[in-house]
């Protein structure tokens, strides 16, 4: 029962919020799509002409372009491959009866909460390190070569790190949605004799499709920005080995201070966010019921 | 009806989930003891970091002494606590509102504020950066509170909205109909029903803040920056000395660690918007 009086009240409630967000959506995007027109370098005063496309020309055919956006598809595939997988995996393996599984649980969440600045550097230099790493030490003590991570698997090396801070993530919505499984189901399939590949296959997975869905479309918008991970550990090298979109728009404009290329950059990564962004929105918006 | 299930086949269960909880653990695990050693320790072995080495805790006052822990780490404080009590002062209403007086519109003004969540950061940066020059912004608390803020809201406005609406919308018309104004409305009435959900959100929002990691090294440089910036600063050459670098890691993630440890549940829902249950 809503008075005419609480619904002004309402809106006058709502207004901050809402002004802040749009003016947050709307300036950010209207001088990122204006200066990507602009010949516009910090560096080289040149009055800023208008220059309709030619910074996305010159941004699209840049070889490290084509580097980028490969790279940013491997990122983002392997790291999803990974992390649903495991995080199925881990869910399951959550799911049966044990001791202790609270501790386990905080135990296989934790890596989510460290910065993305300290696992970087922490796997980078305490794991990864060919002669002090951990796994370096012990490829030594077993007699074998170590595997010089950074050096000859850069971009998996990120992958492994953005993995192991993503796979919580995974393993925790998943797990979630694992508890509203009706057990009654399973028991009853159980008693008809179905395996338990069987019943993963029929009835935990069908009921997983929709949080795995959501997951992936979750992650994909976080990894499409993967930023400190190449910031500490790689700038981006051996060469662009690692560079992602993400990083590649840091170096024209805040490295190389073209604002106008910079600009340019961003306008594409908008776009491919948003392409993944509708069907995100679309599948939250079926499961709000107002 | 619960399964009966032999100890044995949860022992079982226990030891391979624990192994696999325990490998995930193992970096975090590592930093910290690696953290209580010696330099000259730290690069030993594994077995014998752990079996044949002495502990130590001079590596906290090292980091302290070279690198002032202590400013990044109020500087981080003042960011998160300040961007998410900031985003909550502007959110509380707006969700209250959306909650219990719902119009036509309130569905698509939710889903358009979630909908600038999806904004990639670094479609942002050019102008953000330039009107930060430009303002004086840069390298300051104020301005990367402001922004940690913005990029926020969506998720505080909706955690908001999902928990306000768990709320029953009779109590409220009850006292409605005893003549309660708006304002004991809300302080008597829903305050108290209110503050878990409230509560949840300024802990999973502080974490957030915390650990955001584009802004926050993008906009700061030595003034203004929290934790994410100080221990990026450990990258080179220092990432070579293991002893000190786990301390400031330590440092840097142990307050975040142990308010995440409360705070899992709100995870769920406060990064999938509801739609996982």
């Amino acid at each position: 029962m809503a008075t005419k009086a609480s619904r002004t009240a309402a809106r006058l409630m709502m207004s901050p919020a809402v002004l802040l967000l749009f003016g947050w959506m709307i300036v950010p995007l209207v001088l990122t799509v204006y200066f990507s027109f602009l010949r516009y370098n910090l560096l080289t005063p040149s009055g800023n002409p208008f220059v309709w496309f030619e910074n996305y020309y010159w941004f699209v055919t840049d070889p490290s372009f084509t580097a980028a956006m490969i790279n940013t598809l491997v990122l983002v595939g392997w790291v999803l491959l990974i992390t649903v997988i495991g995080g199925i995996l881990f869910s399951l393996l959550l799911d049966l009866p044990m001791f202790g599984q609270g501790v386990i649980r905080i135990m296989m969440i934790a890596p989510f909460f460290v910065m993305p600045t300290v696992s970087a550097l922490v796997w980078k230099n305490m794991f990864m390190n060919p002669v002090n790493g951990f796994f370096g030490q012990i490829a030594a003590g077993l007699g074998l070569p170590p595997i010089d991570f950074f050096g000859q698997y850069p971009l998996m090396s990120v992958i492994i790190i953005v993995s192991w801070q993503w796979l919580p993530f995974a393993t925790l919505i998943l797990f979630t949605a694992m508890q509203s499984l009706d057990q009654e189901q399973l028991e009853a399939a159980e008693m008809d004799g179905a395996r338990p590949i069987t019943r993963f296959l029929y009835i935990v997975l069908p009921h997983l499709a929709r949080p795995i869905t959501i997951v992936v479309l979750i992650q994909t918008i976080f990894l499409l920005s993967v930023f400190a991970e190449i910031l500490v550990t790689t700038n981006g090298g051996p060469g662009t080995s690692t560079t992602n979109l993400t990083y590649l728009i840091y170096v024209s404009s805040l490295l190389q201070f073209d604002v106008g290329m910079g600009s340019a950059g961003g306008v594409i990564a908008i776009i491919l966010a948003n392409i993944v962004a509708v069907f995100l929105m679309r599948m939250i918006g079926k499961n709000l019921s107002l | 009806m619960a399964r009966a299930v032999s100890k044995n086949a949860k022992l079982r269960n226990t030891a391979i989930a624990g192994s696999v909880g325990f490998l995930m653990f193992l970096p975090i695990l590592w930093v910290v003891i690696l953290s209580f050693k010696t330099e000259e320790d730290a690069i030993r072995a594994p077995l014998e970091v752990l079996f044949s080495s002495g502990w130590t805790t001079e590596n906290f006052a090292t980091v302290q002494a070279r690198s002032d822990y202590l400013k990044h780490f109020s500087n981080s404080v003042i960011i998160a606590v300040g961007s998410t009590l900031l985003g909550l002062l502007i959110a509380i209403p707006a969700a209250w509102s959306m909650a219990f007086v719902p119009t036509k519109r309130t569905k698509d003004v939710l889903m358009w504020m979630l909908s600038t969540k999806m904004m990639p950061p670094v479609g942002a940066l050019v102008p953000i950066y330039l009107i930060f020059r430009d303002t004086g912004l840069l390298d300051s608390r104020i301005g990367l509170m402001f922004i940690l803020m913005l990029i926020n809201l969506p998720i505080i406005v909706w955690m908001l909205f999902t928990y306000f609406r768990e709320i029953p919308n009779e109590i409220l018309e009850a006292t409605r109909m005893d003549g309660a104004r708006l304002w004991n409305e809300i302080v008597e009435v829903l305050a108290p029903m209110a503050i878990p959900g409230i509560a949840s959100t300024l802990l999973l929002n502080i974490i957030l803040a915390w650990n955001e990691a584009f802004w926050t090294l993008n906009l700061t440089a030595a003034k203004a920056a929290p934790l994410t910036a100080f221990i990026a600063s450990y990258s080179s050459p220092e990432g070579l000395f293991y002893a000190k670098l786990s301390a400031a890691s330590v440092m840097a993630i142990a307050p975040i660690l142990i308010m995440g440890w409360f705070s899992q549940k709100q995870l769920v829902r406060g990064l999938t918007f509801g739609a996982v249950k």
